[in-house]
């Protein structure tokens, strides 16, 4: 069996006594779309960093494709690229030139393909310009077209809508799922729920550092199963028969009313108990918690800001 | 890949402004030299004038000495620097660090082309500095005979020891270019690699007034002193030993100035 595209074993880096990145083991396999979500300062860029050889780890281990980039960075990159933080070019060159230069230091590349991946991002007309006058998005799309000069079959992404408009922040998720749909395995780091449910099978949540959940995205949405939504004509009362009936768990109020995890019997059985206690349901209905909940309810079991 | 990763390299620095200006000093200050000789030449009793002067005076082949003189003090000192200085350094500035090393040149290829490109910016600054000076000097007095410390040689051996002049030159300038990319590579920013640079040559040549600083044992460890190794070229019996001093000692600050910074260079963490 080949090795997987990333495998992090034991990751940590340090900067004095913090830890940027703490303990990190995570498994990205070919073909996935793989979300690493986390917020701000998490640490996804200093992880991202370790992979691509830019900075040297603390203690762990990386492998890309089984090779250690941060012994043999030139090795291990074989096959892989992308960007942490914003792509960067010269100002003072135009977007081609910039591209035959990375061109160059890849030992070349085929007639055309600068074309190619170039008409991939809809950069070809401006191609000739200088990169100084790019905006934001168009210098995001310049950073995918040189990560595809390399014909990756890994692609290290950070935060690749980050500070694009929407239409640009459109363009850009459709830009990964084709070329996830071509094979290429893809790491996206991101702190938008949104993006990770929108395009990724598998993610890892990270937190202070520390991975607080890898999985499928499927395995853990599907652990909002068994979650309600009530909604009563008397929301304090019916409080406590929630709290008094049998099966029913979970029990908080918010904005939307009241919300508790049971088994279906278990919610039939509180229909009744509020019918019986006269008060009269509004809605009493199966939630689904989306990705951002569960986010929250990861990082910040107790709702009081990480 | 050392060679792709060197030609753009050259690339880069051309589409900058900043290596047009220093080229365009080069250009400029052998025309000025030869405006002055020509407004105001040196009269045999004008017994402050360097020897120096007075053979530009007399031959073509003697402008670029006087330029080689003139330009130890600030000019190749500054041309080293605002170069050497930017290399490593623009990189830090424009954030492309991460873009260049995560391709498939590895990052001694990087800095090896970083450093041939320096060092082949500064030479070919020297070989205009000295093809301007020969062919404005020529046009002013003709390209004849040249006096030296001790006899006039032929205008043949004038060119042959105007450009061994220029290769000693070159040592020091060279050594000075390689504390340039030195300090550009720890520094992480142009303007102080630039100005550390500089502030090196500047300081060095600041001993020779500093009393205890001055003796030949101290000097003779420096590095600007050797930037005059040359004009012992013009002296007769040939004496060998301050051209081996100055090409050591240029090699002992180039070499070392080079391992640490390469070290640095290939260890350090990228994360800005």
């Amino acid at each position: 069996m080949s090795a997987p595209p990333v495998e992090l074993t034991d990751l940590r880096k340090c900067y004095g006594d913090l830890a940027a990145v703490d303990n990190v083991s995570l498994t990205v396999r070919s073909g996935d779309v793989y979300g690493y979500l986390g917020p701000n300062g998490a640490g996804k860029t200093t992880s991202l960093r370790i992979m691509l050889g830019l900075i040297s780890p603390t203690s762990g281990e990386v492998r890309l494709f089984g090779r250690d980039p941060v012994l043999d960075p030139v090795a291990a990159l074989e096959g892989v690229a992308g960007f942490v933080e914003e792509p960067a070019f010269y100002p003072y060159l135009t977007g081609r030139s910039n591209l035959e230069l990375l061109a160059a230091l890849d030992g070349g590349t085929e007639n055309g393909r600068i074309d190619e991946v170039l008409d991939v991002v809809k950069l070809r007309a401006r191609a000739g310009d200088h990169v100084r006058g790019y905006s934001h998005g168009m210098r995001q799309r310049l950073g995918i077209a040189a990560a595809l000069l390399r014909r990756p079959r890994l692609l290290l992404l950070d935060e690749p809508t980050t500070g694009l408009d929407p239409p640009g922040i459109r363009d850009m998720r459709a830009l990964v799922r084709t070329l996830a749909a071509e094979g290429i395995t893809v790491l996206l780091s991101s702190h938008l729920m949104v993006e990770v449910e929108q395009l990724c099978n598998r993610l890892a949540i990270i937190q202070r550092g520390q991975i607080r959940y890898e999985g499928t995205l499927a395995e853990l949405l599907a652990r909002s199963h068994g979650a309600y939504r009530l909604e009563t004509t008397d929301d304090a009362r019916a409080l406590t028969v929630c709290g008094a009936t049998s099966g029913i768990r979970d029990v908080r109020i918010d904005s939307g009313g009241i919300r508790f995890a049971a088994e279906p019997p278990a919610a039939a059985a509180l229909s009744g108990e509020l019918a019986r206690a006269g008060i009269g349901i509004l809605a009493l209905v199966p939630g689904r918690a989306d990705l951002e909940e569960l986010f929250f309810e990861i990082v910040d079991p107790s709702g009081a800001g990480s | 890949m050392i060679a792709r990763a060197y030609r753009w390299e050259l690339r880069k620095l051309a589409a900058q402004k900043r290596a047009y200006v220093g080229l365009g000093a080069v250009l400029v200050a052998p025309l000025v030299l030869v405006a002055a000789l020509q407004v105001q030449p040196p009269s045999p009793a004008d017994t402050g004038l360097t020897f120096f002067v007075r053979s530009a005076d007399a031959s073509g082949f003697g402008v670029p000495l006087v330029l080689l003189l003139f330009a130890s003090l600030w000019l190749f000192p500054l041309l080293a620097a605002l170069v050497a200085g930017d290399i490593v350094a623009c990189e830090d500035h424009n954030r492309t660090l991460k873009t260049i090393l995560t391709r498939s040149a590895g990052r001694g290829t990087i800095f090896t082309a970083k450093v041939a490109a320096a060092f082949t910016y500064v030479v070919t600054a020297l070989v205009m500095l000295t093809a301007t000076g020969t062919l404005v000097g020529g046009l002013r007095s003709g390209l004849g005979p040249l006096p030296t410390f001790t006899t006039v040689v032929s205008a043949r051996e004038a060119a042959l020891l105007v450009v061994a002049s220029v290769v000693v030159y070159a040592f020091p300038v060279l050594a000075l270019t390689a504390i340039g990319v030195l300090l550009s590579t720890v520094a992480r920013n142009s303007a102080a690699a630039v100005v550390g640079t500089l502030m090196v040559a500047l300081g060095m040549q600041l001993t020779q007034i500093i009393p205890g600083l001055d003796r030949p044992g101290v000097q003779g460890w420096l590095l600007t002193p050797q930037l005059y190794a040359w004009i012992t070229l013009f002296r007769r019996p040939l004496d060998r030993a301050p051209l081996e001093h100055a090409a050591w000692i240029s090699l002992l600050y180039g070499v070392v100035a080079l391992v640490i910074g390469w070290v640095h260079f290939i260890r350090r963490d990228v994360a800005g």
